[in-house]
Formats: C-alpha cells, structure tokens, sequence
C-alpha cells in the first residue's frame, strides 16, 4: 500500500484554499496596515505618502481635547471593567454553583442577552430612558455612561469567568467545608484564588469592549463626554488628517497589548 | 448493651434522591449502623450501593431525607460540614492546587482560629507522622500521587477529628503502593487513635485493613461482622459472592442441632455445615464451601464426599486453583498452597475427589 502522505481529508489540498486564504487575509490586514503606515506620513493628506514624520503623533499628543478624551475612555472602561467583572463574578458563581433547574438556560440567555441585542437597539433604549432620567433628576454627569457600559460589558466578563468556575473541581470546595471553613471562608481561601485567572481575562476582556464602543456611547453620553471612538468619529466629519491614524494606531497597540495579556492569563493554568 | 455512646450512630437513615422525571432513586434504604470508638470501620459494596452515600451524610455533603446521624450522641444529620467535627480523604485527594503542603496540612486549623505556633507544631508533627518533612514547602502538583495521599491523610488528621471519612483513598494508587498505603492506613489509625470510617469496594483490602466490616447492596446493610465473621460466616447469598471466591452447592436440609445441621448435597454424599440463626423456610437450601476448605485428590477411589471431571489448573503463584465439574454438572473450585511437598500430579481431565474440611460448610439464610 502506498503511504499516505497526508491525512485522509486535509483542508489545504482543496481548490483555491491558498487564494481564498489570501484574499482573506489581505482584506482584514491591508486596510490596518495602510492606517498604521500613514499615521507616520509627513504631509497632511491619509492617502498620498510624503514622507516619514512622526508629527501627527506629537499633534496628537498635545491636543487637549484628544488627552481629555483619552482620559474619559481609560476612566470608563476601568471603571466599567472592574464593576463587570465583580457582578460577572456573582452571576458566573450563582449560575455554576446550584443545582440545575428549570430556568437555568433562560438565566445565562438573560446574562448573555447584551450581546445578541443588536447594539443600536440598546444604545436608543438607553437614550429614551437616561433622557427621562436626566428631565427628572436633573444629573447629566458621565455616570450614565459608566452604567452603561457596565451593562453591556457584564457578558464578556461572565463568559471567561463561568468557563473557569466550571472546569474547576467542586471537591477543593467541598473540603474546605469539611475543614471547618465557613462558605466565606471557602470561597476567601479557596474559590477565589483559583478563579483569579478567570476574574482578571474577563476583566480585561470587558476593559477592551468598553474601550473601543462608539455606538452606545454615542447615544448615551452628554455634551462634552467625548471618548477617543465618538471624537474620532466627530473628527472624521470634518477635515481628516493622519492625526486620526496615530490616535487610531496608538489604540490598536493598546488594544493588541491587553488582548494578548488576555491571552496569557487565560491559558495560565493552575 | 451501649454503655458508652457510640462514635457514629446511623439511625433508620434513608436517602432519596429525585431525578429529572417522576422517577426517584433510593440511595439508602433505613440504615441503620452503630461504629464504636476507635475502630476501623468499612463500608463495602459494589459501585452504587449506598456506601459513598452514607460516607457524605456522615461528612455533611449532603442531608438524609429520613433518619438520624449522631455523632457520641449529638444530631449532627443537619448541620454543615463544617461544623462537624469529621474530615474527610477524598478519593482524589482534593488537595488545595494553590498552597504549599504545609498550608494544606494546616488549612483546618486555621479555619478552626488556632493560634500560629499551635499550627506550626501540629503541622510538624503531622508532617513526620506521614514522613514528608522535606517537602512541606512543595506545591502539590510537585508531588506524587503517593505522596498526594498521605498530605491528604495529614491534612484531614491535622485537626484531631472525632471521625475520620475515607472515601476509596486507595483506588487511584498502583498496587504495590496500595499494600504499602494499606499498612500505613493501620499504622496511622493506631497512633493517632481515631476512629476510621473507610469506603471501598476493595473486597480484599476490607478484609485486611478492618476490625469491622458492614456490606452493602442497593442502599442497605447486608451484614455487618469483622472480617473472619464475614468471610466464614456470611449471612446472605450476596455476602458470600462479594467476599472472596466462594463455591455454591445445593441440597437438602436434615437434622440440626445447635448450630449445625445435616445437608445432603445434590453432588454427592452428606455433609455437615453450620447454619445462622434464622433458618430458611424450605428444605432446599444453598451451601456455601470456600475453595481454600477443599482438598483435591487424583482418581475417584478416595473416600471424597465430591466427585468430578479436572477441567482446568490455574497457577497463582502462592497457590493453585482447580476448576472441577462436579458430577451433577455444578462448578466447584478448590484452592491449594503451592508447599513443594503437596503437589498433586493431577492432569487436566481426569476423574478427581473433594474432601471438604470439617464444619467449613456453611448454610445460607435463603
């Protein structure tokens, strides 16, 4: 018989895999590149090369409504992230740790619901009842905004958190009660340390989706709470200079950097 | 007869677990099991017989539908787990992946608000008494399975618990460090002096390692006796099977007196076996002759009580098993040391006799 080279069915040997892999990549990848390239162009147009510079990040740098935006977008998202995760924790601990029952699946699909509702919806929901909200009690402040993204957020932490409750074993548990820790102290002593790793990929994870959403925001925010995503589309508006690909660039590196952080802490095991 | 309160009192515990549909499933079925102070005590059982149950109404895991648990006295069938004063080795240790050993081994101490040096001292001593001084400051991933056993054991005796809860500690071990682990199981339940309550379904290492033994089957209590009682004086049908290699011969029941009776095998010839208390109702009944109680001799002249066909020689090393078929078609196995100087020369085939030894038989209750 002759040896087989590869495995009976191997995607690589099909038709046309290498170009429709191609055109793939260069589609997602291109368009990111040319953005990063042109952030370091001299002149002031985003399509006509003229030379390296690094101007536009220092124009950028020293604008006071980027830095104020800038600042708002860290606040928020770690503000967002961090009430995400505690509350994610909470759900992700009363959904793994119970029994199953009737409604459970009905629970996570609640849970998840941010993220199957398309996002416009939410964001003009949101608007109709903060505008109310805001007649009412007469605040205008940024809290809506963090309550919001603390909302959508809340999903993106539940899911790293419940897949690590949930391939965690129950015994460790079960014998810290049987060592006379009271359930505060198991899950203090127990619980908790072991699902770090878990807490911390979904915080991260929420602190990357709060960063970069523009539609919520949008729609949710008051007059002067830009975040860097509205400005930047505030800016495209008018005139677009590569100011808007270093702002952009310099985002994707923080985006890229907490993503792999991501990455690394979740595959940390025990 | 209880003088002095018992360390676990079982008391007509039943517990039922309901499933998905209207189905129920009755785990244990009016249990009801007194273990002394001090005692090596071991549920046995084949997989699904109430025995881990029992184990985790006694640790607190879970609660009994009926019945009542007391612990010297105490109800203790509704408190937590930890507020009782028992610990447990689980089956797959369940050793804390995030601590070093020594934490481990003083984690229950801690809970328990004991002073620092206390929990120092009791860790040392816990340390030596399980022989792993050197690799206190180990994580617990960095330590072999074996090793992992004792820092459970060590961790569940740091506390000085009334009860101590073996849950098959012994069934992820190979088994040379089985037999090892087994002696060290006696060693630590005498120094430290606590009574062992040990789950297995290891019918052999019950029999060594127990001063009682109580089987179970389908959530109840079958037999409880220590190993020699259990072993030639099993009361049921299930009991003699479980425990041990055993031959099942029929017959008819004669005279009795005392505690022995006269039973004319459908084999061959009669003989005599002692009988329970309780008699069965009909006349027709089960005898049960361990195969180490029967001698095989060659040819069919011999004065044996069986006769039969040699069908098959299995070599064990210590000892020797000959399966025969009887001559009313019946199995019967008997087992002989392999001492030099007994070595039947018997072929596979030919005619051979059994004499069973004096008052080994025993009659089955039904």
């Amino acid at each position: 018989m002759a040896t087989r080279s590869r495995k009976p069915f191997d995607l690589r040997a099909q038709p046309g895999f290498l170009f429709i892999a191609m055109i793939c990549f260069f589609m997602l990848y291109l368009p990111i590149v040319t953005l990063v390239v042109f952030a370091f162009n001299a002149g002031e147009s985003v399509a006509v090369w003229q030379g390296f510079s690094t101007r536009w990040f220092q124009s950028a740098w020293h604008n006071s409504q980027v830095q104020e935006a800038a600042w708002r977008t860290l606040y928020v998202a770690t503000i967002a992230a961090t009430g995400a995760a505690i509350m994610a924790t909470m759900a992700a601990l009363a959904t793994t740790r119970t029994a199953g029952y009737r409604g459970l699946t009905f629970k996570y699909a609640f849970i998840n619901q941010p993220l199957m509702v398309p996002e416009i919806v939410t964001a003009v929901a949101l608007l109709i009842v903060f505008s109310r909200f805001k007649v009412w009690s007469g605040y205008t402040g940024i809290g809506y905004v963090l309550l919001a993204h603390t909302a959508f957020c809340i999903p993106f932490a539940y899911l790293p958190i419940r897949a690590r409750l949930e391939s965690m074993d129950l015994t460790l548990e079960r014998a810290a009660a049987d060592l006379y820790a009271t359930p505060w102290n198991a899950f203090r002593r127990v619980t908790l340390p072991l699902l770090w790793p878990g807490i911390l990929a979904g915080y991260m994870l929420a602190f990357v989706i709060s960063l970069d959403d523009v539609v919520i925001t949008e729609f949710v925010k008051s007059g002067g709470q830009e975040t860097l995503p509205t400005y930047m589309l505030g800016q495209l508006r008018r005139v677009v200079t590569p100011e808007i690909n270093a702002i952009s660039s310099v985002f994707l590196a923080l985006s890229i950097l907490i993503v792999t952080l991501f990455f690394i802490v979740s595959r940390k095991r025990n | 007869m209880a003088s002095v309160a018992s360390a676990i009192d079982a008391r007509g515990v039943s517990k039922v677990f309901r499933g998905a549909g209207q189905d129920e499933v009755r785990a244990l079925d009016h249990v009801s099991v007194a273990i002394r102070e001090n005692e090596f005590f071991t549920l046995l059982g084949p997989s699904g017989c109430g025995k881990t149950t029992l184990l985790r109404l006694i640790a607190g895991f879970d609660f009994p539908t009926e019945g009542e648990i007391l612990l010297y006295g105490d109800d203790i069938a509704m408190l937590p787990p930890y507020k009782r004063p028992v610990n447990t080795v689980f089956q797959n240790y369940a050793l804390f992946p995030h601590m070093t050993v020594a934490q481990n081994i003083g984690f229950g101490l801690e809970m328990l608000g004991k002073p620092k040096d206390e929990i120092a001292g009791r860790v040392a001593e816990m340390l030596r008494l399980v022989r792993m001084e050197e690799l206190k400051d180990r994580r617990t991933s960095q330590i072999s399975g074996g090793q992992q056993q004792r820092v459970a054991l060590a961790r569940a005796l740091a506390p000085r618990p009334k009860v101590l809860l073996l849950d098959e500690p012994l069934s992820a071990l190979d088994y040379k460090l089985r037999k090892d682990m087994q002696i060290e199981l006696k060693r630590l339940q005498h120094e430290t002096g606590i009574t062992f309550i040990f789950v297995t379904h290891d019918q052999e290492e019950a029999l060594t390692m127990s001063d009682r033994i109580a089987v179970m089957s389908k959530g109840r209590i079958l037999q409880i006796g220590s190993p020699r009682d259990i072993y030639e004086r099993p009361a049921e049908r299930f009991v003699a099977n479980f425990i041990g290699e055993t031959n099942m011969l029929k017959g008819k029941l004669g005279k009795v007196s005392k505690d022995l009776a006269d039973v004319t095998l459908h084999a061959g010839p009669k003989l005599k076996a002692t009988v329970p208390e309780t008699l069965p109702a009909s006349g027709e009944v089960t005898v049960v002759i361990r195969p180490e109680h029967a001698r095989i001799a060659p040819g069919g002249k011999t004065a044996g009580l069986l006769k039969g066909e040699l069908e098959n020689i299995v070599f064990f090393g210590t000892d020797t098993h000959f399966h025969v078929k009887l001559n009313d078609g019946s199995p019967f196995i008997v087992r002989q040391q392999n001492a030099s100087s007994e070595a039947p020369g018997l072929s596979i085939g030919s005619q051979v006799s059994i004499a069973v030894a004096e008052n080994s038989a025993r009659v089955l209750k039904d």
